[in-house]
C-alpha cells in the first residue's frame, strides 16, 4: 500500500463514501495496478462523470477531470485524440455509464480508442439516493423500483463486446486481487478496455433490497461469482443464479487515435499549409 | 500578402479559425453549419490539428473541452437543435474556465424548425441557454469578412478570458459567397495562452487580482491538477461553502463585465445627424443597411447602429446615440430578443419600435424602408 498510497492526494482525505461502500476497494485496486506498472503519473489523465464512483478522480494525484453526467468518455475522447501519448482513464458508475452516457460509451468502444473504462456497478443510481439503473437485475427494488424492477438489464461484457471493445474483464470489490490484476491488463491494452467492478452499495440497494451488512454483500458476490476459465467446464444447472468474472475478450486491434495520426502523417506529407478552400458547397437539409 | 478570395461566411469562419491556430474541431453534422465540420476535417490534419465527427452535440462539446484542456485551440460548430444540446457543458466550460469556440448557424426553431433557412431565434439560447449565472461573449457577424475577422476575435477572446464564445452567424451569413480581402495570416493577431511559471504551488483557480483570470495550465504537464464542474476553491476541489460560491460566481462575472469595453465592437452608418436610428445585427444589418441609403437618399436622416458584440451589448455607444434621436426601430429575424436588451439600454430616451420577421425570410430592404418613412408595421 505505501508504494500506492504516493498516487493519492492525501490532503483530500477522507473520502465521502458511505462505510462498508465498495468504490474505495476499486480505485484502491486501480492505484496499485498503475503503482504496479510504474506509470508516470504526470502522464496520466482520470476522467469521470457524476455520481459516487465518480468522485474519485478527486483523491487521485493526476490530472483529474470530473464532468458532467454521463459524459466522460467524450470529455476523454477531446483528450486521449489531442494527446495519444497521455494514459487516459475513466471511472464511472452503471447509471453514468450505461444510462445517460449509453451512447457515449459504444462509441468509444467503436472507436476502439485507447481509454481504460473502470464501471463501478453497485446496480444502482448511488449518488441521487437509489433509484433503479439500467444495470438494476430485474426484480429488485429502488425508489423508484418500489414494486420492484420490471426492466431487464445489460450485461456489460457483452455490451461492450458487440460494441468493439478490445479488453473486457469483470471482478468484485470482494475478489480485489483479481480486480487489480485485470485493470493492469486492461491499462496494458492499446485500445478500448473496459472493467466492471460489481462494488456493494450498502446504504441504499443494500438496505432497501434488504441484502444486510457490507460484509454480506461481499459474501454474495464471493458466492455468486465464477471465473470464466471455471465456468467452462461447469454445467449450466450448476451456473444458474451466478454470473462471471475473470477476463472476458482479449482481442487487440488497430487503436484509433494511432489511425488517425498515421493518416494525418500521410495527408501532411502531402500538403504544405492551409490553402483556403474555394469548393462549391451543395445546399442540403435537415 | 493580402489576398483576395471569394467565399463563403461558413468557409471564411473555419478559415478565421485556422487563422487563430485551431487544432482540435469535434462535431456533428447540422444544416446550414455542416461545410465547417467538412472543410475542417480536410484541413486540419494538413497543419497537425485533429478532427473528429462525435456522436452528437453533447458529445463534441465535452470533446472541445477535454481537448482545450490539453492546451489546444478547439471548436465545434453547430445550429439550433445542436446548439440546444450543447449547453449543459457549455455551462461547464464557463464554470471550469476552459476556452472554447463555437460557431452557431441560426436556423428556423424551435426544434426541426426550418432547417435551410435563416433566423435570429437564437439571441436568448446564446447568453441564457445553460443554467446559472454564467460567463460567455458572443459576436454576431454581418458579412463574410467579418466571418473570418470575429472568429479569429472569438478564439482571443476565449483564451484572453478562459471563457465559452459563441459566433452567431445564420444561414445566410453562413452560405453567402462575398469576395473577402484577407489579411497577410502572418500579421493577424493571435493571443497565445499563458502557462503559468512552475506546477510547484499552482492553484489552478487563483485568479489575477485586476482582470479575475487564473493562469491555465495544460493536462500532461506535471501539474497534476483537478478541474470540476462543482462550485470550488482556488485550488480546483469542490467546496459547498456559500461564501466559496459567492466569490467564484461573481469573478466569473465580472471577468466579462471588466472586458466589455475592451472587446466590445461594433460598426455604425450615417449617425452624425440622424434622428432616427436602426439597430440590427448579422443578416437584418445587412437588409438594414440598405434600406438606410435608400431612405438618405430621399433625405431621411436615418443611421444605422449594428452591434457585433452581442453579448456583452455595447451599452455605452447606443445609450450616447439614442439621445439625440426620435425614434429607434430593431428589425430582428424573432419576435422581439434583442430589442429587450435595446430597450433596457435606452430606457425612456427615445421610442423603440420593433419590427420581426420569422417565416424563414430575410428581410427585403423596403420592408425596413416602409417603417423608417413612418409606416405602419
Ligand atoms: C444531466 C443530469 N441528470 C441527472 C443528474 C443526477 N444524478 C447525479 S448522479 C446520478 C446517478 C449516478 O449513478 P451511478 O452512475 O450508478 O453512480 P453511483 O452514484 O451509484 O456510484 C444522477 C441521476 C445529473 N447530475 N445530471
Ligand atoms: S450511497 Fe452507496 S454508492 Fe454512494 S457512497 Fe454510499 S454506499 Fe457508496
Amino acid at each position: 500500500m505505501s508504494d500506492s498510497l504516493k498516487y493519492f492526494r492525501e490532503n483530500r482525505l477522507p473520502h465521502i463514501w458511505c462505510p462498508g461502500c465498495g468504490h474505495g476497494t476499486v480505485t484502491g485496486a486501480l492505484v496499485r495496478a498503475i503503482a504496479k506498472l510504474k506509470l508516470d503519473k504526470n502522464k496520466i489523465v482520470v476522467v469521470s462523470g457524476i455520481g459516487c464512483s465518480s468522485r474519485a478522480p478527486g483523491y487521485l494525484d493526476f490530472d483529474t477531470l470530473h464532468t458532467t453526467h454521463g459524459r466522460a468518455l467524450a470529455f476523454a475522447t477531446g483528450i486521449k485524440l489531442s494527446r495519444p501519448e497521455l494514459k487516459v482513464i475513466v471511472m464511472t458508475g452503471d447509471g453514468d455509464c450505461t444510462a445517460i452516457g449509453g451512447n457515449h460509451f459504444i462509441h468509444a468502444a467503436r472507436r476502439n480508442i485507447d481509454i481504460t473504462t473502470i464501471l463501478m456497478n453497485n446496480n444502482i443510481y448511488g449518488m441521487t439516493s437509489g433509484q433503479y439503473s439500467p444495470m438494476t437485475p430485474k426484480g429488485m427494488l429502488g425508489t423508484t423500483a418500489p414494486y420492484g424492477n420490471t426492466e431487464r438489464s445489460f450485461d456489460l461484457a457483452k455490451l461492450s463486446i458487440a460494441a468493439g471493445a478490445t479488453y473486457v474483464a469483470r471482478a468484485t470489490a470482494y475478489h480485489a486481487v483479481l480486480l487489480e490484476e485485470l485493470i493492469e491488463k486492461a491499462l496494458l491494452n492499446p485500445g478500448f478496455s473496459v472493467v466492471e467492478a460489481l462494488s456493494q452499495c450498502p446504504t441504499y440497494y443494500g438496505r432497501k433490497n434488504k441484502l444486510g451488512t457490507p460484509v454480506d454483500m461481499m459474501t454474495w458476490f464471493k458466492d455468486h461469482a465464477v471465473n470464466i476459465k471455471a465456468a467452462a467446464v461447469m454445467s449450466p444447472e450448476k451456473l444458474e443464479g451466478k454470473f462471471l468474472i475473470g477476463e472476458m475478450h482479449n482481442s487487440p486491434e488497430p487503436e484509433f487515435t494511432a489511425e488517425y495520426s498515421a493518416l494525418a502523417e500521410g495527408v501532411r506529407r502531402k500538403f504544405d499549409s492551409f490553402q483556403g478552400g474555394l469548393r462549391e458547397c451543395a445546399q442540403n437539409s435537415d | 500578402m493580402p489576398s483576395v478570395k471569394l467565399m463563403q461566411g461558413n468557409e471564411a469562419c473555419t478559415l478565421g479559425a485556422l487563422t487563430a491556430g485551431l487544432d482540435f474541431f469535434a462535431g456533428y453534422p447540422i444544416t446550414p453549419s455542416t461545410e465547417i465540420a467538412e472543410l475542417c476535417a480536410e484541413e486540419l490534419p494538413k497543419v497537425g490539428g485533429k478532427f473528429i465527427q462525435m456522436e452528437d452535440e453533447i458529445a463534441s462539446m465535452a470533446a472541445i473541452i477535454g481537448a482545450s484542456l490539453t492546451g489546444r485551440k478547439a471548436m465545434t460548430a453547430t445550429s439550433g437543435p445542436g446548439f440546444s444540446l450543447m449547453q449543459e457543458n457549455i455551462g461547464y466550460a464557463s464554470l471550469a474556465e476552459v476556452p472554447v469556440v463555437i460557431i452557431n448557424v441560426q436556423r428556423v426553431g424551435p426544434s426541426t424548425g426550418m432547417p435551410t433557412s435563416p433566423s435570429q431565434g437564437e439571441v436568448m439560447q446564446a447568453r441564457w441557454g445553460t443554467h446559472g449565472d454564467h460567463p460567455v461573449v458572443v459576436l454576431a457577424p454581418g458579412n463574410v469578412k467579418e466571418c473570418f475577422d470575429l472568429t479569429v476575435k472569438a478564439f482571443n477572446i476565449a483564451e484572453d478570458y478562459r471563457i465559452p464564445v459563441v459566433v452567431l452567424t445564420d444561414e445566410v451569413i453562413g452560405h453567402m459567397r462575398e469576395k473577402v480581402v484577407l489579411p497577410d495570416f502572418e500579421t493577424v493577431k493571435v493571443t497565445r495562452r499563458k502557462a503559468p511559471a512552475s506546477p510547484g504551488g499552482y492553484k489552478p483557480y487563483e485568479a489575477d487580482p485586476d482582470g479575475g483570470v487564473p493562469l491555465m495550465a495544460s493536462f500532461g504537464q506535471g501539474y497534476r491538477y483537478h478541474v470540476t464542474g462543482l462550485f470550488h476553491d482556488e485550488t480546483g476541489f469542490p467546496s459547498n461553502r456559500g461564501d466559496v460560491a459567492d466569490v467564484l460566481i461573481r469573478r466569473l462575472m465580472k471577468k466579462v463585465e471588466n472586458a466589455e469595453p475592451l472587446i466590445r465592437d461594433y460598426a455604425t452608418e450615417s449617425i452624425e445627424d440622424c434622428e432616427i436610428l436602426v439597430v440590427a445585427f448579422g443578416s437584418s444589418a445587412m437588409s438594414s443597411l440598405s434600406a438606410v441609403r435608400q431612405a438618405r437618399a430621399k433625405g431621411i436622416k436615418v443611421g444605422l447602429f449594428r452591434p457585433k458584440t452581442i453579448w456583452p451589448f455595447p451599452e455605452e455607444p447606443l445609450r450616447e446615440l439614442s439621445s439625440q434621436v426620435k425614434r429607434v426601430i430593431v428589425p430582428e429575424m424573432n419576435l422581439g430578443q434583442l430589442v429587450l436588451e435595446i430597450e433596457r439600454v435606452i430606457g425612456c430616451r427615445a421610442p423603440v419600435e420593433r419590427l420581426s420577421k420569422v417565416n424563414g425570410e430575410l428581410f427585403k430592404p423596403e420592408e425596413i424602408l416602409f417603417v423608417i418613412m413612418g409606416g405602419e408595421k
